[in-house]
C-alpha cells in the first residue's frame, strides 16, 4: 500500500535533492563545500618575463626543423619517394601512350558517330558555320553554362577572400597603403595605350560576334576585353576606370548575362526539352544574324569572362574597384 | 609495349612527361607560387594530349569551308571543345589558389609552406 508523502517530508529526501540537482537549480554541495578564492598570483615581472621567454624558446627549439632529426629524415625521405613516384607515373602513362592509336591517324575510336553526326549534320541543326562553337553552343549549352558559373563563382571566392573593406574612420596600414599606391603617370604607356585599347576592345566584340562564324567565341572574345581593359586600368588608374566600371557594374552586368543565358537555354523545356530541333529560325549560314541562340549565348559568356579577368586583377592589385 | 608506337606518338609522350613535370613540381616545391606554377604545367599537358588526340592528319580545323560536310575533311571538333571547358576551369582554379596564397602571405609573411605549418603549430601552442 502506498502512501502519499507529505511535501516537506518529500523535500527532505535524497531523491527530490537528485532531481533538483539534476534539473540544474541546485546545488547538493552547496551548503558543504566552499570554494576558496584563489590566491592571486604574485610573481615579480622580471621572473615572469623569463618565464615567458623560456617557453618561447622551447617552443622554438621544438619547432626548428634543423634541430629536429626526425623531420630531416622524412624530409629526405620524402623527396627521395616523390622522385620516385614521379619517374613511376610517368613511365606508367609513357607505356600507356606506347598502346595508343597512333598520332594524327583516321580510325581511331575517338572519331567516332558523335563527332560525325557534329560534322555532317552541325550546320543544317546549329546553323553555325564552325561546329566547335556550335557543339558547345547549341548541343552541349549547358556544360557552357555551367563553366560559366564555375567563373562566376571563382569570381565571389575571390571577392571574398580579397576584398578589402576599410570601415569609416580606420586608418590604413603600411601593407594596405602599399596595396593601394599607383605609379606615377607614364606618358609612353598612357600615349601607347591611347592607341592601342580601343582596337583590342574592337576586336574582342570582333571575336565574340564572330563565334559562330569562324575561329572565335565568347571565352576568347571576353579574355581580349578583359586584357584591354587592364592595359587601360594600367595606364590610366583606378580614378578613371571607376567611372565606367565599378563594382555594381560588374554584379549587373555579370548576373544579368548569366540570367540572360539561363533564360535562353530554358525555352527548350516549354518546347519539349528537345535541345536538337530548334523552334528558333536558324537564318542562313554565314550571315551575322544566324544560328539561333548561339549568337546571344556567345555575347552572354562574353561579357561574364570579360568582367571576370577584369575582376580578378583589379582584386589580386588593389582589393576593391 | 610498342617502342615505335611510343616515338610516333610523341606528342602525347611530351604531354606525359609535362604532366610529370608538373606533378613533381607540385610535390616537391615549398614555395607556393612554385606549386601553383606546377599544377598549370599539369593543365597545359592536358590540353596538349587533348588536343593530338583530336587531330587527324591533313584534315582542317572543324569550321565549315565551301559547303563541305564530311568527315574526311575536318578534324574531331569534340577535343576542342573539351580543352576549352579545362583552359576555364584552370583559370578559376589558379586564381582561387592565388588568392588563399594572398591570405596566407598576409598573415604569416612568408611562402615557404613549412614554415607556415610551422607557425601555425607554434600559434595552437601558445
Amino acid at each position: 500500500m502506498s502512501r502519499k508523502l507529505s511535501e516537506e517530508e518529500y523535500k527532505k529526501k535524497l531523491s527530490y535533492r537528485m532531481e533538483q540537482w539534476f534539473a540544474g537549480q541546485r546545488d547538493p554541495y552547496l551548503e558543504h563545500l566552499r570554494m576558496k578564492p584563489q590566491a592571486e598570483r604574485t610573481l615579480e615581472p622580471e621572473k615572469e618575463e623569463a618565464l615567458r621567454k623560456e617557453k618561447k624558446e622551447r617552443l622554438d627549439k621544438v619547432y626548428r626543423i634543423s634541430d629536429n632529426r626526425p623531420v630531416k629524415l622524412f624530409e629526405k625521405l620524402y623527396r627521395i619517394f616523390c622522385v620516385a613516384f614521379c619517374f613511376f607515373l610517368v613511365i606508367m602513362l609513357l607505356i600507356a601512350v606506347s598502346f595508343l592509336p597512333s598520332y594524327g591517324e583516321d580510325e581511331k575510336p575517338v572519331n567516332n558517330e558523335v563527332s560525325r553526326r557534329y560534322i555532317e549534320k552541325g550546320l543544317q541543326e546549329t546553323g553555325a558555320v564552325n561546329i566547335v562553337t556550335g557543339m558547345i553552343l547549341d548541343y552541349r549549352a549547358f556544360d557552357t553554362l555551367g563553366e560559366s558559373h564555375v567563373l562566376f563563382a571563382a569570381t565571389c571566392t575571390v571577392l571574398i577572400l580579397l576584398r578589402h573593406d576599410k570601415k569609416k574612420g580606420e586608418r590604413d596600414t603600411e601593407e594596405e597603403t602599399d596595396r593601394v599606391y599607383e605609379p606615377k603617370n607614364d606618358v609612353i604607356l598612357q600615349m601607347v595605350s591611347k592607341v592601342l585599347v580601343p582596337p583590342i576592345i574592337l576586336f574582342g566584340i570582333y571575336v565574340i560576334l564572330c563565334g559562330h562564324l569562324g575561329p572565335g567565341g565568347g571565352f576568347s572574345g571576353g579574355a581580349v576585353i578583359g586584357a584591354g581593359l587592364i592595359l587601360y586600368l594600367n595606364a590610366f588608374g583606378f580614378a578613371k576606370t571607376e567611372k565606367f566600371f565599378s563594382e555594381k557594374t560588374y554584379k549587373v552586368l555579370s548576373v544579368s548575362a548569366l540570367g540572360c543565358y539561363c533564360l535562353a537555354k530554358s525555352y527548350s523545356f516549354y518546347t519539349g526539352a528537345n535541345h536538337i530541333e530548334s523552334v528558333i529560325p536558324l537564318g542562313t549560314p554565314g550571315a551575322i544574324l544566324s544560328s539561333g541562340l548561339i549568337l546571344v549565348l556567345n555575347i552572354c559568356v562574353g561579357i561574364v569572362v570579360a568582367g571576370t579577368m577584369y575582376t580578378f586583377y583589379v582584386m589580386f592589385r588593389k582589393g576593391g574597384y | 609495349m610498342d617502342v615505335m608506337n611510343l616515338f610516333r606518338n610523341y606528342e602525347e609522350a611530351v604531354a606525359m612527361i609535362l604532366f610529370g613535370i608538373g606533378f613533381s613540381n607540385l610535390l616537391m616545391q615549398k614555395n607556393l607560387i612554385k606549386k601553383i606554377i606546377g599544377m598549370n604545367i599539369m593543365d597545359t599537358s592536358v590540353y596538349l594530349f587533348l588536343a593530338v588526340k583530336g587531330y587527324i592528319e591533313g584534315h582542317k580545323a572543324p569550321i565549315v569551308v565551301d559547303g563541305v560536310q564530311s568527315v574526311e575533311a575536318y578534324i574531331n571538333p569534340i577535343p576542342s571543345g573539351l580543352v576549352l571547358t579545362g583552359i576555364v576551369v584552370s583559370v578559376s582554379v589558379s586564381a582561387l589558389m592565388l588568392a588563399l596564397t594572398i591570405r596566407l602571405y598576409r598573415r604569416y609573411h612568408t611562402l615557404n609552406l613549412d614554415e607556415i605549418s610551422t607557425l601555425l603549430k607554434k600559434e595552437e601552442k601558445s
